[in-house]
């Protein structure tokens, strides 16, 4: 899969079921789209697979997850 | 374009929300070879939003019945559900709850282990006297629990999923049997025809025909799109339910609850308006009153900010405790969303849309219905709506909270119920598809492909939000609404010329986005044509100039055709299943 390929699927794996998730999101794509590693990339394809409830618990940082790799992306996250 | 792959079902749904899955378990638990298409992973549906619960007159908490359920559904309809359709859901609710708790859905429980019940509000006992406890929830993940249980037993009957499919338009005989749908697979751009012997639509809302709404980026109509290009009217399109308290700009929902904490509603003068409106229960008087007199100091000058076109809700005189305590999520989206901490400054907000009470119309059992010689139920074969994107309708000109996830439940099953009968009725061969049954689909990915100077997706999905939001919002004045009717069709002109840079094939959100907005102009047109014509004040449409229900000349149900944008007219079904009619009254509460 090319780049682009790979993050335009992500672009859809944006699209979520909660408002609040779809409008970090975005912003988080205005803000990093251009610039993502593919490092990034494989590390926000993993936090996109969080639920809906827990993906947002970990934005608003109100739960952490356990994994150092990720939290990187997570920071990015919660600053946009 | 190659040969068309055919992929051949008994049933075929389009949704994977509430009433998709609820439907795909009747199907599937009979035999029946059933796909489910989703644009999204089912659990990622809208359906996951709903936190309040869904209503069902269990009585675990205190003496409740079908018949106080039908009562307040009737009357927050405003009178124009039907009341055929609302006997069959009250009736139907505690089945289908015990039925969702059986497949594993971890409702809340009291100490007797029974489901826990909560108020809401509309929902009273004794016809309209008091508040009833009668919303089964689980903890604030009631959608999310829900669509969990309802995915795995699908899982277990052996449901297809196609996820990550796209439908893009409804396969229909010339003689008006619906056949199936054509669908776009994301990740490799391949369109094939899904063909059935049942087709339901499923496909959930189109809130993001406003500039401010509630719904989630998917809830864009397409079910409502593709049945109105095939020819199919869609009715009671101008009754959106607006919720008072989205954040401004972005449309997030602060829930009811802040202002039970005591949060006040203020203008730019800041002065406490709702003490105008509504001097008893002011910032607690129900969503329609609210909604209406904050659009009405907007429309008279009285909004904040630079546009004047926002109210302010204030929390800052409570003790930070309290906001720290009671309402963390609520500080969580104000400063996510307003940028601004409620605990020092009041937060931005304004009536925002938030549920569509109007859809593709259908009868009780989901099977979609037509006017034809001056009948008004003539079923269209093979086609089949529930949840959001249908019009049973049980809602009429306003739904009650919880009411809506009981509507999936019960019309999800009856649906799924006619399509097995249907089909098991029908020869065992599938038809003959016709040359042209791919043609629609073919021509709109065409016209993108080689779109050259044509409009910007983005830009003409916002200009049509703002001509929504600001013609048809809340408060609906005639002028405003006639100049909308012309500003719509000039949105819509721009919509048959977008023009897509990028012509990849793997998940093309471009192309998509392209493909939802042909979609999501159909229900705006539907919805302001609808407003502009209908000349009374019921449930969601409040007018400016026609400010009374008018039971004479407006107690029908409004039915737009895509044609022409011609309007035609059914009666409201007044006559329940087995009980007497409820008389028509003046809505107080
Ligand atoms: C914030 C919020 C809170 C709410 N809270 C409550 C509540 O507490 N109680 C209550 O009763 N109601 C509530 N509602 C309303 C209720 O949640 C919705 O009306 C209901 O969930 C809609 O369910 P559905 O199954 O019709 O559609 P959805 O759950 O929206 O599902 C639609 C499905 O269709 C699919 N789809 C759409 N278009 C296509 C296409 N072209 N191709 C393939 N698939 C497609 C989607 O992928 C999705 O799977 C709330 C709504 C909001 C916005």
């Amino acid at each position: 899969m090319t780049r682009a390929a790979l993050l335009n699927r992500l672009r859809w794996h944006s699209r979520r079921g909660l408002l609040e998730l779809d409008l970090v999101l975005e912003r988080f794509w205005l803000r990093h789209g251009e610039t993502m590693s593919l490092d990034q990339a494989a590390a926000l394809e993993q936090v996109l697979e969080l639920e809906e409830s827990d993906l947002w618990d970990v934005i608003s940082g109100r739960r952490n997850i356990d994994l150092p790799s990720l939290q990187p992306m997570i920071e990015l996250l919660r600053e946009v | 374009m190659n040969q068309i792959t055919i992929r051949k079902f008994d049933a075929i749904i389009v949704g994977a929300g509430g009433a998709g899955l609820r439907a795909a378990i009747q199907l599937s638990e009979s035999g029946l070879k059933t796909a489910v298409i989703s644009k999204v992973f089912p659990t990622r549906s809208h359906t996951v939003a709903a936190q309040g619960g869904v209503a069902a007159s269990l009585g675990n908490s205190e003496e409740d019945s079908w018949q106080w359920h039908m009562y307040d559904t009737v009357k927050g309809s405003d009178w124009l559900g039907d009341q055929d359709a609302i006997e069959f859901m009250c009736r139907k609710a505690n089945e289908v709850v015990v039925e969702l708790e059986h497949y594993g859905m971890p409702f809340d429980r009291l100490d007797n282990g029974k489901i826990y019940q909560r108020p809401f509000g509309g929902h009273m006992s004794n016809f309209g006297e008091k508040p009833v406890r009668r919303a089964c929830a689980a903890a604030d993940r009631t959608g999310h629990a829900m669509l969990h249980a309802m995915y795995q037993r699908n899982v277990k009957a052996n449901t297809q999923f196609f996820v990550e499919w796209m439908a893009l338009d409804m396969i229909r005989a010339a003689d008006g049997q619906v056949l199936g749908v054509t669908a776009m697979e994301m990740e490799t751009g391949e369109v094939v025809m899904f063909q059935a012997k049942a087709t339901l639509f499923a496909t959930g809302g189109a809130g993001r025909i406003y500039y401010s709404s509630t719904n989630a980026f998917i809830n864009t109509g397409d079910g409502l799109g593709m049945a109105a290009r095939a020819g199919i009217p869609l009715e009671d399109m101008e009754f959106w339910q607006f919720h008072p308290t989205g954040v401004a700009g972005a449309g997030v929902l602060i829930t009811e609850g802040v202002r039970g904490e005591g949060g006040i509603l203020r203008n730019s003068t800041g002065e406490r308006f709702m003490e105008r409106y509504a001097p008893n229960a002011k910032d607690l008087a129900s969503r329609d009153v609210v909604s209406r007199a904050m659009a009405t100091e907007i429309k008279e000058g009285r909004g904040c900010g630079p546009n004047k076109d926002y109210l302010l809700l204030d929390l800052t005189h409570l003790d930070p405790k309290t906001i720290m305590q009671r309402l963390p999520g609520i500080r969580d989206i104000s400063i996510q969303f307003a940028g601004s901490d409620p605990i020092k400054e009041p937060i931005p907000v304004v009536p925002t849309a938030h549920y569509m009470m109007g859809g593709i119309p259908t009868n009780y059992h989901g099977q979609v219905v037509v006017s034809q010689d001056g009948r008004h139920d003539v079923v269209v074969p093979g086609f089949y709506a529930a949840g959001e994107c249908a019009c049973a309708s049980v809602h009429g000109a306003n739904r009650l909270g919880t009411n809506s996830l009981l509507d999936l439940l019960v019309f999800g099953k009856s649906a799924g119920e006619a399509m097995v009968l249907d089909i098991k009725a029908m020869p065992a061969a599938h038809r003959e598809l016709a040359q042209d049954a791919f043609d629609q689909t073919r021509a709109r990915l065409a016209r993108l492909e080689s779109q050259k100077n044509g409009a910007n997706v983005h830009e003409t999905g916002l200009a049509m939000r703002r001509v929504m939001q600001d013609h048809c919002g809340v408060f609906r004045f005639p002028d405003m609404l006639s100049q909308g009717v012309a500003k719509i069709l000039e949105v819509e002109a721009q919509v048959r010329i977008t023009e897509v840079k990028d012509k990849s094939q793997v998940f093309n959100t471009a192309r998509l986005e392209a493909l939802e907005l042909d979609n999501l102009i159909e229900v705006a047109k539907a919805t302001m044509v609808s407003a502009e014509a209908r000349r009374e004040s019921r449930g969601a449409q409040a007018r400016e100039d026609y400010p009374g229900r008018d039971d004479v000349n407006w107690l029908k149900h409004t039915l737009w055709h895509r044609e022409g944008s011609r309007l035609e007219y059914k009666p409201v079904q007044m006559k329940p299943l087995s009980v007497d009619s409820i008389e028509l009254k003046t809505r107080v509460y």
